[in-house]
């Protein structure tokens, strides 16, 4: 299954990346399967509020570069239910000029839980998709508040997607969400009020830019009519290039493999205590905490104590 | 631990506008846990087999009210079994003569809801389908 997904198979990528997202027993031995592969595809973040044409523009950035000849494989991240778990996937709705095109490949994901606009295997599904071939990775997230940003850790370039009747600019400059752009799109270009985001937009970089280094370009486009794709395309590239050629680039490659290596390890131990938790709860510890026998101090420490073995040991499961 | 999550491709095919049931659907299977790609109206059966591999789904649920299930029916199921996929499970609803259900069955349609039945008996049945599938595999 891994050498027909690695050859292009789109059916045998499907399945790695369900593998992966599902967390089976057989997901790290198909990550580590992948990484000597991966690092060639460009991968390009889209995020920016709900309904500012995040998917809409995808669908234009892949026929930009379809026909330069190129392959693209797109993630796109929709909420999932807090309630029940299940999600209603419907970015692809607006991608669907592309079905049938052998050269692109989109999968839908539910954040299953995540709360930073992802969900926890959505980059395992980039680096498969990057490993199988495509030139291009992009990923769409959920539609962002102010918090949810873990998109700058995993793409070479993150486009932030402002759109005209947002509310006023305190929203944006909030929190966290101007800091994490290497481009801002103006999108909805075709509707009134652009002109005037872009100009605010561009008025907050020029002040708060610091030092020398990429200064975050503003890219005005209709989705709806396709006008500034071509130019947000050449600014998309031009960004890549500094991203592969400086020292800021660099830099952030290198925060990605330490994170990488984190995320591996805090995953590790999530399980392995977790698995050691729902063992030791079988011992009516609640009634014991409810009877004020023990203390869930306590109770903490024994669960860790027993999931050392396992740290020890390797054991996933 | 995995967590293996019931995918579900629910699909329009042609024409036919009426999109209520379908939305219906997709909300119950979501609230019963399952991660639904709801692709909207007009798809073709070459993009509903299309969508159905690349998303990697356990099933594709079929809403048509339009009278021409028994076409679609056969096209996305030929279309699955021309791309190796055979698995995936085919079910659906919609306004559908209760006379030419077994017909649809035949064909390898695996159930079919008409007007009235109660979302939660869809769910069970794909959930259970699904087992099966899963138990097979
Ligand atoms: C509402 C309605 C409309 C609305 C649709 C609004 C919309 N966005 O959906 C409007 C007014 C737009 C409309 C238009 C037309 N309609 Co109309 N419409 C209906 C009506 C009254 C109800 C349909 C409905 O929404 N039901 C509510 C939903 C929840 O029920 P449901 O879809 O049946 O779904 C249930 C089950 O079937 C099943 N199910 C459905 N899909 C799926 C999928 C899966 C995976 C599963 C598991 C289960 C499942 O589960 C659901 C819950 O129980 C029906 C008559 C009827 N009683 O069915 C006619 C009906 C469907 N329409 C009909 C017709 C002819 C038309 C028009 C052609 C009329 C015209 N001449 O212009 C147009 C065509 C529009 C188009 N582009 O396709 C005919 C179809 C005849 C046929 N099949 O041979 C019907 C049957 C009326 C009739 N008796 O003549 N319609
Ligand atoms: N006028 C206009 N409408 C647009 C443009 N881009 C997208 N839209 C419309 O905006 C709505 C939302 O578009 P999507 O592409 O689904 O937006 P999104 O950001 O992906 O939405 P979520 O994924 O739900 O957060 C749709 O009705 C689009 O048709 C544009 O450039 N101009
Ligand atoms: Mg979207």
């Amino acid at each position: 299954m891994i050498d027909k997904a690695l050859s292009g198979d789109v059916r045998a990528i499907a399945r790695l990346i369900s593998e992966v997202e599902s967390e089976t027993p057989r997901s790290e031995e198909i990550m580590r399967a992948m990484y000597p592969h991966t690092g060639r595809a460009h991968i390009i973040g889209v995020t920016g509020s709900p309904g500012s044409g995040k998917s809409s523009l995808v669908s234009k950035m892949i026929g930009t570069l379809r026909r330069q000849g190129k392959t693209v494989g797109v993630i796109a991240v929709d909420p999932s239910s807090p309630f029940s778990g299940g999600a209603i996937l419907a970015d692809r709705i607006r991608m669907q000029e592309h079905s049938g095109d052998p050269g692109v490949y989109i999968r839908s994901m539910g954040s299953r839980g995540s709360l930073g606009g992802l969900s926890k295997t959505t980059y395992e599904g980039a680096l498969i998709l990057d490993a199988c071939g495509k030139d291009v990775v992009i990923i769409e997230t959920v539609g962002v508040g102010q918090s949810e940003i873990d998109i700058v850790r995993i793409a070479d370039t993150v486009c932030l997607v402002l759109v005209p009747g947002m509310g006023d600019d305190m929203q944006i400059m909030k929190a966290g969400i101007m800091e994490i752009a290497d481009l801002f799109v103006i999108n909805k270009a075709d509707r009134e009020g652009a002109d005037k985001v872009a100009a605010e937009v561009r008025l907050m970089i020029k002040m708060f830019h610091t030092g020398d280094g990429w200064i975050q370009p503003v890219k005005m486009t209709s989705a709806a009519t396709g006008a500034g794709l071509d130019e947000l395309h050449d600014t998309i590239e031009g960004h890549l290039k500094h991203v592969r050629s400086s020292e800021e680039g660099a830099e952030r490659l290198k925060k990605r493999l330490q994170w990488e290596v984190e995320e591996i390890v805090r995953r590790r131990i999530a399980k392995i205590t977790e698995s050691a938790w729902r063992e030791r709860r079988e011992e009516r510890v609640i009634e014991k905490l409810l009877n004020k026998e023990t203390d869930p101090y306590r109770v903490a420490q024994e669960v860790l104590d027993s999931a050392m073995g396992d740290f020890r040991s390797g054991q996933l499961l | 631990m995995s967590d293996r999550k019931i995918r579900v491709v629910v699909a329009k095919p042609g024409l036919d506008g009426h999109d209520r049931g379908a939305k219906v659907i997709a909300r119950a299977l979501r609230d019963a846990g399952m991660e639904v790609i709801y692709t909207g109206l007009r798809q073709t059966v070459d993009q509903i087999v299309d969508t159905a591999i690349q998303e990697d789904v356990d099933a594709i649920g079929i809403s048509i009210l339009s009278g021409a299930h028994h076409h679609y029916f056969k096209a996305i199921i030929e279309g699955l079994a021309a791309r190796d996929a055979s698995d995936v499970i085919v079910f659906g609803g919609g306004v559908i003569p209760e006379s030419e259900i077994p017909d649809l069955v035949k064909m390898g349609a695996g159930a079919i809801f008409g007007p009235g039945t109660p979302t939660s008996t869809c769910v069970k049945w794909l959930e259970g389908a699904v087992a099966e599938k899963r138990k097979a595999e």
